[in-house]
């Protein structure tokens, strides 16, 4: 960040002041002084968001978590206790399937963007990237729905992999390319003159370079296609039985939250509670440990 | 294509000017596969988000072709939603879109700038990027958690304390007349309003850093309090870039699906009410895709999402013209 430009470094007091403010000056110093409580306020009141929801979870999920939720299989309505273990691994595999699909692409597509593109087909590709980026999670599930589960007829593990995967390609491919243009030509200039070529200097000198940076990206896009329920309602689906592979319908831990959490049923709200509990702590710690612990080290390539 | 793909073809190195030696020479001893290996597979990478991301507005216009020729611009414009007749339309849904989104944005947009302000103008350095940090975070809360808050807290809340307080300040403006059950479109507003405040915030408050300090320093030069200063010099220069956050913020909520579909109320009806419950386009598909019976039905979800695809590539195209036209401002300014 350039401090340069901060204005939290303007000292207003060191401004010349008359010695006796005229009344037009007293009024806008009030006024300064409250509007800017006003967005102390405004602050603050974002800032409690997470924390209000953070507190509710705790709250009501933290009772209902134990060993065996960790562990069982959903119990049928009526009875209590019961886990969402097959939700846990469910998800686990969609994870695994979109990494597949969307780190290679976004990864690699970036490497040709800033190694090889021209002008026009990088701004084409960029392009595309964006418009996918912004794409509704529930857009994605319809293209996912009717590019695999009207072929094969039922609903899969490999149709939510995908629609995740799709969702995981251009925060990848924009977050690599942002690192990769930030080695400094001399590191490639140096392989060069020692005799590598393109391709050598690619994968030995620039992306172990950049790899803290590359590797924050696909963590923050993993951590974002985790919670993602929307794509999953009609390609997963959802089940409440372990699934026998990734070509039957699979239970996630969102879509698991959701069905709970828009039932009748107190004991299925508990259990939907604990699941969000779950879920936004492994959404939030892998964001907590990858900012703290990779990001300042990736900027001073 | 082919050019690219020919192995043999003369490698450039992007960086450098003059034509390397290892380059030119080696491509008269022996094809070099590491090079055009690299070069096709990353290639082909690239090339399949184009593809893709063709596919999908393809998959989308071709899929909903049944509802399209069936109802045509009637599509837009029908309030009727009816499976058993085959009768579909869709200006419900948009209008619950729409509705919720406002809403979103007229209590997030205040709040958020007000934060960006703070944080960006006020806080020192330090305390500024803990707190950003954490309204980073709350970017990260998956929309399905946010619905569970909506559902069991946000609800009972509008049920019990917020709804009957409205209607005892405001009860006389249609707006906010009407049953409130707890679940309806001002409730579902309130919750995307907390989802869309971190993109506001986050992206007004870089923005705002970005104004050049001299510009700054002039206006206080002149006597302008620091209030004055944020308000007619940095808010002005940071104008278009805010503006993009807030389109930015628009395009995410008009997607939005888990949220407001966990507390809408899903009934497809136009109400002057905001407590009256109403019905989303992307909580129409969340709702009613996998049970749909018959290709017509189908078809017609499909084109909802299809509406949905082009309204947020309109908006997030503007979104991303304005935040691109300040950054080149700074850059000549600078």
């Amino acid at each position: 960040m350039n401090t340069r430009n901060d204005p939290s470094t303007l000292a207003s007091s060191s401004l010349p002041r008359r010695q006796k403010p005229h009344s037009g000056m007293v009024w806008r110093r009030i006024k300064n002084t409250c509007v800017f409580l006003v967005t102390v306020l405004c602050a603050l009141l974002a800032v409690s968001v997470l924390v209000f929801i953070l507190g509710y979870l705790l709250w009501h999920g933290g009772t209902a978590l134990n060993w065996a939720f960790f562990t069982q299989l959903p119990k049928p309505v009526g009875e209590s206790g019961g886990g969402i273990a097959n939700a846990i691994v469910g998800s686990a595999s969609l994870i695994l399937i979109a990494a597949a699909i969307g780190i290679p692409i976004g990864f690699l597509g970036a490497i040709y963007l800033v190694e090889y593109g021209g002008t026009k087909f990088n701004f084409l590709v960029r392009y595309a990237a964006d418009l996918l980026n912004g794409v509704p999670s529930i857009v994605v599930g319809v293209f996912a729905y009717t590019a695999v589960v009207l072929h094969t007829h039922h609903f899969s593990a490999w149709a939510g992999g995908f629609a995740l995967g799709l969702m995981m390609i251009p925060t990848t491919l924009r977050g690599t390319e942002e690192i990769l243009r930030l080695v400094p030509l001399e590191l490639r200039e140096a392989a060069a003159a020692l005799g590598a070529p393109h391709w050598k200097i690619i994968f030995t000198v620039v992306i172990p370079v950049a790899a803290r940076g590359i590797l924050t990206g696909i963590m923050l896009a993993v951590a974002r296609i985790a919670g993602e329920t929307a794509p999953l309602l009609f390609t997963s689906f959802g089940n409440q039985f372990w699934s026998r592979g990734l070509n039957e319908p699979t239970a996630s831990l969102p879509v698991q939250i959701y069905t709970y959490a828009i039932s009748p049923y107190d004991d299925w709200h508990r259990q939907a509670w604990a699941a969000g509990l779950v879920l936004l702590m492994g959404v939030l710690l892998t964001n907590i440990i990858v900012r703290t612990f990779l990001r300042p080290k990736a900027q001073t390539v | 294509m082919n050019q690219v793909l020919a192995p043999t073809q003369r490698n450039e190195f992007p960086r450098l000017t003059a034509p390397t030696p290892w380059s030119t020479f080696s491509r008269f001893r022996r094809v070099r596969w590491g090079e055009f290996l690299t070069r096709s597979i990353t290639f082909l990478s690239a090339a399949a988000i184009l593809i893709l991301t063709v596919a999908l507005a393809w998959e989308l216009y071709r899929a909903s072709q049944l509802s399209i020729r069936q109802f045509g611009f009637k599509f837009i414009t029908s309030s009727t939603w009816d499976p058993v007749a085959e009768d579909f339309g869709a200006i419900t849904f948009i209008f619950g879109t729409l509705v919720t989104s406002a809403i979103a944005l007229l209590l997030a947009v205040p709040i958020g700038l007000g934060a960006a302000i703070c944080l960006a103008e006020l806080a020192p350095r330090g305390l500024s990027s803990i707190l950003t940090f954490i309204i980073e975070l709350l970017a990260a809360v998956p929309s399905v958690i946010i619905g569970v808050i909506g559902v069991f807290v946000l609800v009972p809340f509008m049920r019990e304390v917020g709804g009957p307080a409205l209607k005892g300040a405001l009860g006389f403006l249609p707006l906010f007349s009407g049953p409130n059950y707890g679940v309806g479109v001002l409730t579902a507003g309130v919750l995307l309003a907390m989802m869309v405040l971190p993109f506001i915030i986050s992206v007004s408050r870089e923005v705002l850093l970005a104004v050049p300090r001299e510009q700054r320093e002039a206006s206080m030069a002149l006597g302008a309090t620091r209030w004055e200063t944020t308000w007619h010099v940095a808010m002005v220069y940071a104008r278009s870039g805010i503006f993009g956050s807030i389109f930015l913020a628009l395009a995410r909520a008009l997607g939005e699906t888990m949220a407001v579909t966990m507390v809408i109320g899903n009934t497809p009806q136009i109400s002057a009410s905001l407590f009256a419950p109403g019905y989303s386009m992307a909580a129409v598909i969340a709702n009613e895709f996998s049970e749909a019976t018959g290709d017509l039905y189908l078809n017609a979800l499909i084109e909802i999402g299809l509406l949905l695809f082009v309204i947020t590539m309109i908006i997030n195209a503007l979104a991303r013209l304005m935040i691109w036209a300040t950054v080149r401002k700074q850059s000549t300014v600078v």
